[in-house]
């Protein structure tokens, strides 16, 4: 291989080496509130997930989700959602509530963890950047976890549901 | 010159980690007293035998000299197979006796943690170390957080455990380490004869803010320690009012509250640090800053620029709300 060519790859091993920084990037400025790509800077992002995941036992969202089966509250691995798939929805839904239990979070938790449990929760389907999904659970399980690709079909339940996710997550720029 | 300067504190530096607050050189606790014996008797047994072997092999250097000039070859000298023999046999009978003081020192250490008189859990969580001390009577059950503190001359069982990645607790002056392995239960018993301020730090790499994870241990004279007890029981009153009942307002209505408990006030939350009596504690975030109304100020305002990593959120409150909350902390003693 000639040396210009073994230079002009340096820069492109460069790229590749920053691509996959961004799943475990840990933002400490506490500067993005405003920023409008939140929903993606958190969903593609393995430390907000692992933060979501433990508050999400912390604030006992497992006493009615458990752990994403379901239980007094509606089930959260699976592919249906009452108000909205999007980053946006679950974390309006955390913050605000929704009727018939589902308490308000708002001044309970900061907006940082409030996006940070939507991007867990999206997280439990599958819905999320893959290289950003952690490989196995916190909490210890009796049974064994499902395997990614099972979790990632749970989404087709009907092809119109899919369909409206898909294109809710494409304004999130969080693709599945 | 410069050269001798920078040994010289090196030097002092060595002789200050000698003898402060965490130190394994000089060992306070029941257990480094009992390997401290078995260290001395293992020196005076082996310094001797050390030395021997060192006039036994100028002697033999000597012989060589003279085996080269001519003299008889030593399986021809009398009484070379009794002197083989002699030195079999008392090489046996020293590692032998070593053996049996080292089984005894073992045993010692283990029995030490029977019966203890007072019972204590440390949990070791990202990055802090919460507290709990044991007591038959429900009501005498005491929470508290990146604090240990003791009684002198009592047998205390520390039990281990960790909810999230595995710690180590080590107190280098009272015990050896111990690990805080998550799903399951370790312990260390201390035994302390003297009081005296410690430092113990968490020692198997934790993520982020392992450095940043220690915790003052305070032995106290057994007056001293239950006198601490009876205080932390003690719920602390409502402030009556000016900037304390402004905190007190904050602290109970906002963030705070979901993770932090101050008992007697509706701030419940059990997943982060007990603030009960925080006012009395040395340190804030685990020995991340000493506890100064200055330093908690800057800890509340940017928890992520203190300690990086840290759960504990920006929570969002404006510089006099801010003060009020600091003044409320501090007044909890």
């Amino acid at each position: 291989m000639s040396l210009p060519c073994r230079v002009s790859l340096l820069p492109l091993a460069a790229l590749t080496l920053l691509a996959a920084c961004g799943r475990e990037t840990r933002d400490f400025s506490n500067k993005m509130m405003d920023s409008p790509h939140r929903g993606a800077k958190f969903a593609g992002n393995a430390w907000r997930i692992s933060n979501g995941a433990r508050l999400f036992v912390w604030m006992n969202c497992a006493g009615c989700h458990s752990h994403g089966g379901g239980g007094m509250g509606p089930p959260l691995m699976d592919a249906k959602w009452r108000y909205g798939s999007s980053m946006s929805h679950v974390a309006y839904t955390i913050l605000n509530g929704r009727p018939g239990g589902m308490p308000a979070f708002r001044g309970k938790i900061t907006e940082d963890q409030a996006w940070e449990l939507a991007a867990y929760v999206r997280s439990m389907s599958a819905r999320t950047r893959r290289d950003a999904l952690s490989g196995r659970a916190d909490e210890p399980a009796n049974v064994e976890p499902l395997p990614l690709e099972k979790r990632r079909r749970a989404r087709a339940v009907t092809p119109e549901q899919d369909a409206a996710q898909k294109e809710s997550s494409k304004i999130e720029g969080t693709g599945p | 010159m410069r050269r001798g300067a920078v040994l010289l504190v090196m030097a002092l530096g060595g002789c200050s980690a000698l003898y402060g607050p965490q130190s394994s050189a000089m060992g306070q606790g029941m257990e480094s007293a009992h390997i401290g014996n078995l260290f001395d008797l293992f020196l005076w047994v082996t310094v001797p035998i050390y030395l021997g072997v060192m006039v036994f092999l100028a002697l033999a250097m000597r012989r060589r000299q003279a085996m080269v000039q001519g003299a008889a070859r030593p399986e021809q000298e009398a009484g070379w197979r009794l002197g083989l023999v002699l030195f079999a046999v008392t090489s046996a009978l020293i590692l032998f006796g070593l053996s049996v003081a080292t089984w005894f020192t073992d045993r010692a250490i283990a029995r030490a943690g029977a019966g203890p008189a007072l019972s204590v859990e440390v949990i070791g969580h990202q990055w802090w170390w919460e507290v709990r001390y044991h007591d038959p009577v429900a009501g005498r059950e005491l929470r508290t957080a990146n604090e240990l503190v003791i009684p002198a001359g009592a047998t205390v069982k520390v039990s281990l455990s960790s909810p999230d990645v595995i710690h180590s607790l080590w107190i280098p002056n009272l015990a050896g380490k111990q690990d805080l392995i998550p799903g399951r239960t370790s312990d260390v018993v201390l035994k302390v004869p003297k009081p005296g301020e410690f430092r113990a730090q968490c020692a198997e790499f934790c993520g982020l803010q392992h450095a940043q994870m220690a915790l003052p241990v305070s032995v106290r004279a057994p007056g001293g320690f239950a006198k601490w007890y009876n205080a932390g029981l003690a719920t602390p009153p409502v402030p009556g009012g000016g900037p304390e009942f402004a905190g007190y307002s904050l602290f109970t209505g906002r963030q705070c509250a979901s993770c932090h408990n101050i008992a007697g006030t509706p701030a419940s939350g059990q997943v982060a640090p007990d603030l009960t009596h925080f006012g009395s504690r040395t340190t804030i975030a685990s020995g991340a800053l000493p506890n100064t109304a200055a330093s908690l100020e800057r800890w509340i305002a940017d928890p992520q620029r203190v300690k990086p990593g840290t759960q504990m959120p920006q929570v969002p409150l404006s510089p006099e709300e801010r003060a009020a909350v600091v003044a409320y902390l501090e007044s909890l003693k």
